[in-house]
């Protein structure tokens, strides 16, 4: 097979951090590439050096033996290499097709042919096998087809090399499933693909070979055949890590969290949970599964006090909780990991040590009267920045200084460290890296043993079945079961979620 | 082709707007006038001359807010353009006797201040509302220092007469015996609208102005497309400056624009960035001005002359509190883009 993509000693620093270190890898026609790395180990840096968004300090890319001036996109475009990126690049008060055209439109004359264009839409849509409806509206569409979108946009310029960013970050296991046979049926009609992942089984699924990165380097080249999941995940992190979850036997003991008949309502008005009882206990992980948007943020939201309960109750340790006072639900020895850190765990342009007291700031030792006692938040951010290993060059930096693996470390750490009945995890590992989600799991059994009950949601069925002691399947903002998470059986899991089985 | 097309457009346009639930509207405006002018036609010509008259430079002003917005820099110096473009417009074509050296400064000017406030807000990323305020006192300062009284125009732009069209009773008088610079605008934001919703440029603009990294990603260079939208944006600006001093009042005074500029912005968010919106929320502003002059004048109503001056203040302070949190404008208007973290 020719070579498509040679990438030869490309360096990029941004400031004092070398993003990447004089990296050489290539790709052929129909070879998916996967390049693997923890965060900040350089992949979309490098990635959008190739595709020109990005301009390297050193280094040559060529595309078909051609070499590409640096930071030229247009010029990378037209030489047939598409991008499909992590946070879609899709205009979302616009229409599938006039995302896909924007940038090379067809026209008639000085206007836009629509015909034509949603005509072209249709044609690529059927011959991919990726269904769209050319008029419908972006922000209409479910995450999924908005990707399906963002895949036919990069199809529509002819393209041979194909760049995917974290594709299933945002996907259920079904559409990953999918996405998967797509990009090797890409592959089969002699597209090369590039997949940035740091997810272990997607890249022994998929790729033909595995370039590691790690700290702006490539650590090593090898094929899935060659290696398994712990072989690359000690490539990637450069120790050994553990995959498995090791857990004891939970010891359950009296209810903390119980939800009694709960409804709630989303930012659109639609009701989103439908009904919720669930009981959570001393000592156990109770997971959440199911495709997200079938209500589980809604659910979490309302236990936590940030969105109005229209209907039930939640109690904590047989006590009612106040509805819509967070800080209340808080006091009541509720900790939360909430999905969304930028936007609910953390202020970003506060320090590390300051956002580790963020809900506690008006209590002592941390505050003296009207006063806040420095002293104090300083000795807290030393011992948790230590314990829970958060790197950063000093607890003073700003939050948003830190990698996401380190920001979500900042919150657990704050989360953990005062007294707790009940732990809510929502998401508790989203883009987070390997090692840092081994280390997370740790801690999630580590309240659990210490008597905790944890209430886990998340979108990774594989770390549900794995920590969780007991699982709620999720469909429709409705519990539709709750079963052991012993011999639980993925598909059948998968079949709930989707909402196939009663 | 081309032609067919754009005319096509327009038809399609307004067929679609008088069949939409919104021309009942349309209708009811329809009967006041055939009523008011049964009743006193010299009268409601009046009006309906004026709306356009007051009008057309407060919608020609909300274009450059449009054009600029729509690229995603918010342009609050659109009073300095309008400022600075009838400064130059006047003595231009004062010391040279000639009005169309003067229509082009005016608008070469404008072009400038665009040019001044691309250059701020893209290649510097300053706060879009700081750079939009320097224009602004630059604006005021620039044309109050360099004033001088005892200049005059040789004349102002001539009304045209459009043969036959202008014979026709009512439309005739209220819309074909105006200025160039009034068909000429007219025309410009119809072409405008047209251009913004149905070419590649317009699709271009919108997307920048929605998620600039969409366009990036899509080859498209936002900074350049941010430039000459702001540019061309400042020219049409400089057009609305030439329209006030060599067509309207054929005079210039320190502070002469008394604040169209800012007036505009409401109206664009009134008009939710749509030209034609823009238009008839214009038309609107400038009907509340004709009809309080014309009771003035009719001396139906002993309104002293302040409050007549006040009243597109008030309504541009009713517009906005009505509109505000309602209505959604592109969501990356104001922010700076940063290509390094396409």
């Amino acid at each position: 097979m020719a070579t498509l993509l040679q990438v030869k000693n490309v360096t990029k620093s941004f400031g004092s951090v070398i993003a990447n270190n004089d990296i050489s890898f290539e790709v052929a026609e129909g070879e998916i590439v996967a390049l693997l790395g923890e965060n900040g180990a350089g992949k979309s840096t490098l990635v959008k050096s190739v595709f020109g968004l990005v301009r390297p300090d050193q280094g040559e890319i060529f595309i078909d033996g051609n070499q590409m001036a640096p930071g030229d996109t247009a010029a990378v475009i037209a030489s047939g290499v598409g991008m499909v990126h992590q946070h879609f690049k899709l205009v979302p008060v616009m229409s599938v097709t006039e995302n896909i055209i924007l940038g090379d439109e067809p026209k008639n004359g000085l206007f836009v042919n629509v015909k034509k264009a949603e005509q072209k839409v249709r044609e690529l849509s059927e011959k991919f096998g990726l269904e769209v409806d050319p008029t419908a509206n972006i922000e209409d569409l479910p995450v999924g087809t908005q990707q399906r979108v963002e895949i036919l946009k990069a199809l529509s310029k002819d393209v041979r090399l194909l760049i995917f960013d974290e594709p299933t970050a945002v996907l259920t296991p079904q559409e990953t499933d999918e996405l998967i046979l797509v990009i090797k049926n890409l592959a089969h009609l002699g597209v090369g693909v590039i997949v940035i992942t740091h997810k272990l089984r997607e890249v022994m699924a998929l790729a033909d070979r595995v370039v590691v990165l790690r700290d702006g380097k490539v650590v090593g080249t090898t094929t899935p055949k060659e290696t398994n999941e712990a072989g690359l995940a000690q490539m990637m992190v450069g120790r050994s890590v553990v995959l498995e979850v090791e857990k004891g036997v939970a010891n359950p003991g009296k209810p903390v969290l119980t939800v009694k008949g709960l409804e709630v309502f989303d930012d659109r008005n639609l009701r989103a949970v439908k009904g919720v009882d669930l009981e959570v206990r001393s000592g156990e992980i109770f997971g959440i599964a199911g495709v997200e948007g079938n209500g589980q943020r809604e659910l979490v939201e309302a236990i936590c006090g940030m969105r109005l309960r229209a209907k039930g109750e939640v109690l904590v340790s047989g006590a009612a909780t106040k509805d819509m006072h967070p800080h209340a639900v808080h006091e009541a020895g509720v900790s939360h990991i909430p999905e969304d850190r930028e936007k609910h765990g953390l202020v970003s342009s506060y320090s590390i040590s300051d956002n580790l007291i963020l809900n506690q700031f008006d209590q002592a030792p941390f505050a003296r009267g009207w006063f806040r006692n420095m002293g104090e938040i300083r000795k807290n951010a030393d011992l948790l920045v230590k314990k829970f290993d958060i790197r950063t060059t000093s607890p003073a930096a700003l939050a948003s200084s830190l990698s996401g693996g380190n920001k979500q470390k900042v919150v657990i750490a704050r989360e953990l460290s005062q007294d707790l009945q009940v732990l809510i995890a929502a998401q508790p590992t989203r883009g987070v890296d390997v090692g840092s989600i081994e280390f997370i799991h740790k801690q999630l059994i580590s309240a659990r043993d210490n008597g905790a009950g944890v209430l886990l949601v998340s979108a990774e069925l594989d770390e549900i079945i794995s920590l969780s002691d007991r699982i709620a399947v999720m469909s429709a903002g409705k519990i539709v079961a709750i079963i052991d998470s012993k011999g639980a059986d993925r598909d059948y899991i998968g079949r709930l979620m989707a909402g196939l089985d009663k | 082709m081309l032609r067919l097309q754009a005319v096509g457009a327009v038809i399609n346009m307004m067929t679609t707007a008088l069949r939409s639930r919104k021309s009942l509207y349309f209708y009811i405006v329809v009967i006041a006038i055939a009523f008011a002018y049964s009743v006193n036609s010299v009268s409601t010509v009046a009006v309906a001359a004026s709306s356009i008259t007051f009008g057309l430079p407060l919608a020609m002003a909300a274009m450059v807010g449009i054009m600029c917005e729509r690229t995603g820099v918010v342009n609050i110096g659109i009073e300095g353009t309008l400022l600075t473009s009838a400064f130059f417009g006047f003595f231009v074509a004062a010391l040279s006797q000639n009005l169309i050296w003067g229509l082009l400064a005016a608008i070469a000017s404008g072009a400038v201040t665009g040019l001044l406030l691309a250059l701020l807000t893209v290649s510097w990323k300053m706060d879009q509302i700081i750079a939009g305020t320097i224009v602004n006192i630059l604006a005021t300062g620039l044309t109050s220092f360099f004033y001088k009284q005892g200049y005059s125009l040789p004349a102002i732009f001539p009304r045209w007469s459009i043969p036959g069209l202008s014979d026709i009773p009512f439309l005739g008088r209220v819309f074909f015996q105006s200025g160039p610079i009034t068909y000429f605008g007219l025309i410009l934001i119809f072409v405008l609208y047209v251009a913004m919703y149905h070419t590649a440029w317009g699709l271009r603009t919108r997307a920048i102005g929605e998620y600039p990294s969409s366009a990036e990603t899509s080859g498209i260079s936002v900074k350049k497309f941010k430039y000459i939208n702001v540019v061309i944006a400042g020219a049409f600006g400089g057009l609305t400056g030439a329209y006030l001093t060599l067509e309207l009042v054929g005079s210039f005074d320190r502070g002469f624009s008394a604040g169209k500029g800012f007036t505009a912005l409401a109206i664009m968010i009134f008009g939710r960035w749509n030209p034609i919106g823009a238009l008839l929320a214009a038309i609107f502003f400038g009907f509340a001005q004709a009809l309080a002059n014309q009771l003035m004048i009719d001396g139906l109503v002993a309104i002293p002359g302040p409050f007549i001056n006040m009243l597109p203040y008030v309504l541009t302070i009713v517009v906005l509190a009505f509109s505000a949190g309602k209505v959604r404008g592109p969501a990356a208007a104001g922010q700076p883009y940063e290509r390094e973290q396409a």
